[in-house]
């Protein structure tokens, strides 16, 4: 499911050649050491999982009860105009709002690791401290601030005598919402690089910097690929996130009513449907349909970074 | 300016054969003035929101209305807020950070525990099918969290386990990219001759890991449980489903809900200071645990980011 590239550690040192007696006795202590992850793991993630695929295989009525339907759920979900439209949304959010997170945070993170920054250790805390502030908490600030009630971005204009730019409008809403989305997780990924960038070799950039290379060559022929792994986790995290958008959705539709419909997101339609529909096998479907999408788009991102060789 | 130009517009070009750059770094000063101020001006992006909620947190109901936003207001009322915080619903905020606190603490020290030791196992052990089971960890992340949660709901409804404090930090316990990190970490922290000579003095495995291991993957073990105790503090869909009881929630729930109090009722105007307020006061546990440790956090990242 996952790739090697990005995610996996290859083995410290070779297999040995023969099994001993020792060999056997500290297998048998690794698996120990795994156990009480993977119990969990089964209990929390394998089961609930599979129960929720078997789910999404039946119908319940209040007429008839529950019957066995194969892939029907499935169907109507892929041709579910609600499901259609909220996976459409993510995508535009991937495609608008990830490259502005991601490349505002590699930017970041090459200016303060370039040593030429005044306080570049304050810098990086207050960038990375929204990552600290509860989703929910983040998306109620922001709800107040873009509100025409008490926020300082309608007081401004009402102070020139205009009128504000309605930025929770159907329209608006989604932009306000990458607007969130990118002040909560610029600092996270920012700090995922700058850690990357702080174990290249100092060697490396100096002999780079003695055959002439400025700062902008390092940054684009030494640090962007060492640091590839860390950029694609970045990107998967992001794909990831992104499709399972749900806190700000759920939170700005109290104050935005008609401008965030219950399938908004994918996730934010899931439990309309489970919790409020009380239709548990159409939202097993849709929320499995959805896993499929992450992991499709996860693993089309590696192959291509994989055949391009940035990330090795 | 030059170099951030480049950086910005044009990242391919050598600036090795770009006059600027040659003078920026004879005179270094130069490119460092510009780019600190850019950098500053970014960084207000990140701290004027926050910068609001405090001072809101000190405006009284009618200031909020009449004043603007980033200027305080006639009468300072942070203690009257605070007072409102905690005395609101017989003092229901405090239990809600209470729960949270406990909720958080619990998952995070569960979480942390379990990826240490699948980590150093799978950072120090080769055994029959462990790049099998390490795959199929990772993967896990991609499972978005309404596939789990809707049937997990439904099975700890059949234990009878919704509605109570398990709901929330069973679930919770599970974290991959902890995993993740202790692997990569344990790889560099703990070097194979310090185990081999641990083996060699006739000591176990186990007594190995908790003497000798154990404290060289303490840093690790921090980041991991930073990044935990964010993740369940912050958590709000997880308690959404499984708690229906007010007196269980977490801050998260409980100030969402407020909050939905305070935009629907006209008449319970007041709430809104004491909503912004109780936000406020929400913020700051998360953000001082992290400037006080990013010693730790920032040292058990960057071996644990970035390594192949």
């Amino acid at each position: 499911m996952t790739s090697d590239t990005a995610l996996t550690v290859p083995p410290a040192r070779p297999r040995p050649p023969a099994r001993s007696a020792g060999d056997r006795r500290r297998a048998r202590a690794a698996y120990l050491f795994l156990a009480p992850f993977f119990v969990v793991f089964l209990a929390m993630l394998v089961i609930p999982l599979g129960y929720s695929g078997y789910l999404s295989l039946f119908r319940t009525r209040l007429i008839g009860g529950t019957s066995f339907v194969g892939a029907q759920n499935y169907l109507t979900a892929l041709s579910d105009p609600e499901f259609l439209a909220g996976v459409g949304r993510m995508g535009l959010f991937l495609l608008v709002q990830v490259p502005v997170m991601l490349g505002g945070a590699l930017f970041l993170a090459l200016a303060l690791d370039s040593g030429r920054a005044r306080g570049a250790g304050v810098l990086r805390l207050l960038y990375f401290v929204p990552y600290a502030v509860p989703g929910v908490v983040a998306t109620m600030m922001w709800g107040y601030l873009y509100g025409r009630d008490f926020g300082p971005l309608a007081q401004v204009f009402r102070a020139f005598g205009a009128s504000a730019p309605d930025v929770l409008a159907p329209g608006t809403v989604l932009g306000s919402m990458m607007n969130i989305v990118t002040w909560e997780f610029v600092g996270y990924n920012m700090i995922i690089m700058y850690s990357a960038l702080r174990t290249i070799p100092a060697e490396l950039l100096e002999a780079a910097s003695i055959d002439g290379a400025g700062l902008v060559r390092q940054a684009w022929s030494i640090k962007i690929p060492a640091i590839g792994p860390a950029i694609v986790l970045t990107v998967i995290f992001s794909i990831i996130g992104t499709f399972q958008l749900f806190n700000e959705p759920a939170l700005l539709k109290g104050i935005a009513p008609t401008a965030i419909s219950n399938g908004f997101t994918p996730n934010f339609y899931a439990y309309n449907l489970a919790f409020v529909n009380q239709d548990v096998n159409y939202a097993a479907a849709v929320a499995f349909l959805l896993g499929l999408v992450i992991a499709v788009i996860s693993y089309l991102v590696q192959l291509r970074v994989n055949r391009g060789g940035t990330a090795n | 300016m030059s170099t951030l130009k480049t950086l910005r517009t044009r990242p391919g070009v050598p600036s090795a054969t770009d006059p600027a750059a040659r003078s920026r770094r004879s005179s270094p000063r130069s490119g460092h003035r510009l780019l600190s101020v850019l950098l500053w001006l970014v960084a207000a992006y990140f701290v004027l929101p926050l910068l609001w909620l405090l001072i809101a947190a000190t405006k009284d109901n009618s200031d909020l209305f009449s004043t603007f936003g980033f200027s305080f207001g006639h009468h300072f009322a942070l203690w009257d807020n605070l007072h409102d915080v905690f005395s609101a619903g017989d003092g229901i905020f405090l239990r809600w950070s209470v729960n949270t606190v406990l909720y958080a603490g619990t998952s995070a020290a569960g979480a942390t525990l379990l990826a240490t030791l699948a980590g150093y196992a799978f950072a120090k052990y080769r055994f029959a099918g462990d790049r099998l089971l390490f795959s199929i960890s990772l993967g896990a992340v991609m499972i978005p969290l309404t596939a789990l949660a809707l049937p997990t709901y439904l099975l700890f409804n059949s234990l009878a386990l919704t509605n109570t404090p398990w709901a929330v930090i069973l679930p919770s316990l599970v974290s991959p990219f902890g995993v993740y990190l202790m692997r990569v970490y344990a790889a560099d922290a703990i070097p194979d001759s310090l185990l081999e000579a641990a083996r060699v003095d006739g000591a176990g495995e186990f007594r190995t890991f908790v003497q000798v291991s154990l404290r060289l993957l303490a840093p690790g073990m921090v980041t991991v449980f930073l990044f935990a105790l964010v993740a369940s503090w912050n958590n709000y869909f997880l308690p959404l489903i499984m708690l229906n009881t007010s007196s269980l929630y977490p801050l998260t729930v409980g100030l969402a809900q407020q909050q939905a109090a305070s935009a629907a009722g006209g008449g319970s105007q007041a709430l809104f200071s004491t909503v912004i307020t109780g936000s406020a006061v929400s913020v700051v546990p998360l953000v001082v645990a992290f400037v006080v440790l990013q010693r730790f956090w920032q040292s058990g990242l960057s071996s644990g980011s970035v390594k192949e």
